[in-house]
């Protein structure tokens, strides 16, 4: 059981990390010219400062959400997935490509499911291929995956840039638009569309499927220990493909949420770093859905506030990146301080047990 | 470039990528191969060699010499692995995630600093033409050699020759496949790594200055294309040997060149996909060469394992 210490010594670790890339960030910024504190008020101001910009913050939060997922899910598994971005284009394709196909021949609710499907269909094959590759040959997952990424990447411009483009599309080619109807619409009274609920919805029924089924029972197991897994009859390869499939598709429902409620059309903006978002959020929720829930408003929040600081404060968009990049490497570091600080110790408590009298220096220890 | 030959530009144009477009791979993969005989995996040189490309350009640009140039991009490279080095071998700390924060990282540092130098042109590596004076331009253009490149072809034997017969090699090698046995030598292995690390960020970072300063010879965000992600996968693919690296990079050069190189024959179609060529062949290559059954020949013993 997780003792009062332990939930505070994660907590304490998780923001007091955060907090060190903030200050390392602004020492960055003092470096490089510009007032730290200047730097983090237009942030806060951008991220989190009136209910308008929060609601620019929902809407880049939840995607990251759901790309997340896709690295977080097979963490359990003792694998690291890096495929979020190519999954995400993946879907946004599958996405676009339904409901160009359907059109309005039935009406938009089933037009905006068939397109959800297939966004997660084809971001689940994507990573799920990682995932086979890794049980069945032996091929290193991270490098696939990534891998995977680039020719996602190559697809989509192909894609894009002939047999889909839509002639009328000059500057930036894209795929012919939506229909308006078959658009994701807003949650009343805001101007968040309803992609922030799949964000969360998934994020939901993730944690309870990893920390109260068998199914995600067997998955931790088989992350914690895979000769155990294996000798207590679990099925390795399945659970890992399995995994796999859930995670990319996630990232996959995150493109079809950037087609169907955001671009309206695929193209190349479907990759504009949510990907590598998504993989600094669940490192840094330790891989616990709910809390990628939490760090994602997070990051979305300083993903949306690039714009601003390049405007205000002449910094080039790449700040965003820097600040993204000293976060992650202090959330690593972080990681080692667990159990090295005595605060947070568990203090062994002796018990005296009636009989028999223990010989001295074998006192059962137990800790609370 | 190959206006004039017709068909004949297409080999042609791919013996030329294959150097120019090699020349990268070949320093961020002998790079990546020392880290890896130490028994940590850097990812993160994506980012180094971003950094390194913006620091040679950078530098050439300010000062004039693109030697320094060359330097600045070494040294770039040394700091971030140095950091990459620290990092990984904290205790509890994965070498595969600190890669990964730190090619946000590594890009982060490049496009920031590299805003002001993407409109400038800065002085360029000279290049030593192999091709006599009464061939066609296109010919004369596909055989220039950039002095990078026949440096990274004497560092290859060099390598192999410092891992098989010198002390220091010995440690490295120790250090990567029984830490233990290291331990035992009185070898540190912190130190070891660290320097491994910092000695393949080097490296990793000249590659990027190939980038910048020979070819494609500009300075924009997009300059690389994965090259120091597909340096993992090509180490696998070498087996850990230095002098395989050289051949690998070749062939990624030139896979990477069959793109461009049909664009320049007319073959418009399918332009992006013939650009994905090097991760379809890597990817592949990965697949065929990879088996559940047996650990890879060469693999060091220490990779991947948390010590």
């Amino acid at each position: 059981m997780q003792t009062w210490r332990r939930t505070l010594e994660s907590l304490c670790l998780s923001f007091g990390a955060i907090l060190v890339g903030l200050l390392l960030f602004g020492l960055f910024c003092a470096l490089a010219g510009a007032n730290p504190f200047e730097v983090y008020g237009l942030i806060w101001k951008a991220a989190f400062g009136s209910s308008s910009t929060f609601q620019n913050t929902l809407i880049r939060a939840s995607p990251l959400m759901l790309s997340a997922l896709c690295t977080a899910l097979p963490a359990r598994l003792g694998l690291v997935i890096i495929g979020n971005e190519g999954a995400l284009v993946m879907g946004g394709l599958a996405a676009i490509s339904i409901g160009l196909i359907i059109g309005t021949a039935l009406p938009p609710i089933l037009v905006q499911i068939a397109m959800a499907v297939a966004g997660l269909v084809a971001g689940g094959l994507w990573i799920g291929a990682a995932g086979a590759l890794r049980h069945y040959r032996a091929v290193n997952e991270t490098i696939s995956s990534l891998l995977l990424n680039y020719i996602a990447i190559a697809l989509l411009n192909h894609l894009v840039g002939g047999p889909m483009r839509d002639p009328s599309s000059l500057n930036k080619p894209s795929t012919f638009p939506l229909a308006e109807v078959n658009m994701l619409g807003n949650i009343p009274g805001t101007r968040v569309h309803w992609g922030l609920v799949y964000g969360l919805v998934a994020c939901l029924i993730t944690y309870f499927l990893m920390q109260r089924t068998t199914f995600g029972f067997a998955a931790r197991t088989a992350g914690g220990n895979v000769r155990a897994a294996r000798i207590a009859g679990l099925p390795v390869g399945k659970l890992t493909v399995m995994i796999c499939f859930l995670a990319g598709s996630c990232a996959g429902l995150a493109g079809m949420v950037e087609v169907a409620a955001v671009q309206g059309a695929a193209n190349e903006s479907l990759n504009v770093g949510y990907g590598y978002g998504g993989i600094l959020v669940a490192f840094a929720a330790r891989h616990n859905p709910l809390a990628a829930v939490l760090i994602s408003l997070l990051v979305g929040g300083i993903l949306a506030s690039g714009g601003i600081l390049q405007r205000s404060l002449n910094l080039p968009d790449a700040t965003v990146l820097v600040f993204q990049g000293l976060v992650f490497l202090v959330v690593l570091y972080s990681d080692s301080l667990y159990g090295k600080i005595p605060f947070f110790k568990e203090k062994p408590i002796i018990t005296t047990s009636a009989s028999p009298p223990a010989s001295p220096g074998e006192e059962p220890v137990m800790t609370a | 470039m190959a206006e004039g030959l017709g068909w004949w530009g297409v080999p042609l144009a791919i013996v030329a990528g294959t150097m120019r477009g090699g020349t990268p791979f070949l320093f961020v993969s002998l790079g990546e191969c020392l880290t890896e005989k130490s028994g940590k995996i850097n990812l993160g040189l994506e980012g180094t060699l971003l950094t390194g490309a913006m620091t040679a350009y950078g530098v050439s640009y300010l000062t004039g010499s693109p030697w320094l140039g060359i330097l600045a991009a070494g040294l770039a490279g040394l700091v971030l692995g140095s950091i990459h080095g620290w990092l990984s071998q904290q205790f509890r700390v994965n070498d595969v995630a600190v890669g990964i924060a730190m090619i946000i990282f590594g890009s982060g540092i490049a496009f920031f600093f590299g805003k002001p130098f993407i409109q400038p042109s800065a002085p360029q590596l000279p290049t030593l033409n192999l091709a006599g004076s009464n061939v066609s331009p296109a010919v004369e253009a596909a055989l220039q050699i950039s002095p990078l490149f026949l440096l990274g072809l004497a560092i290859a034997p060099l390598m192999k020759w410092f891992f098989q017969s010198t002390r220091w090699g010995l440690y490295v090698r120790a250090v990567g496949d029984s830490p233990d046995a290291a331990r035992a030598m009185g070898v540190s292995i912190f130190k070891v790594r660290m320097l491994s690390i910092m000695a393949g960020s080097f490296l990793a970072g000249i590659g990027g200055a190939s980038l910048s300063l020979y070819y494609p010879g500009v300075w924009t965000e997009r300059i690389s294309s994965g090259q120091g992600l597909m340096a993992v996968a090509l180490v696998i693919f070498a087996r850990w040997n230095p002098m395989i690296c050289l051949w690998a990079s070749l062939l990624f050069g030139g896979a990477q060149a069959l793109g461009p190189s049909l664009q320049s024959v007319g073959i418009k179609q399918g332009y992006y996909l013939f650009n994905a060529a090097p991760y379809v062949l890597t990817l592949l290559i990965m697949i065929v060469t990879c088996s559940p059954k047996r650990t890879l020949a060469g693999v060091p013993g220490a990779l991947g394992m948390d010590n």
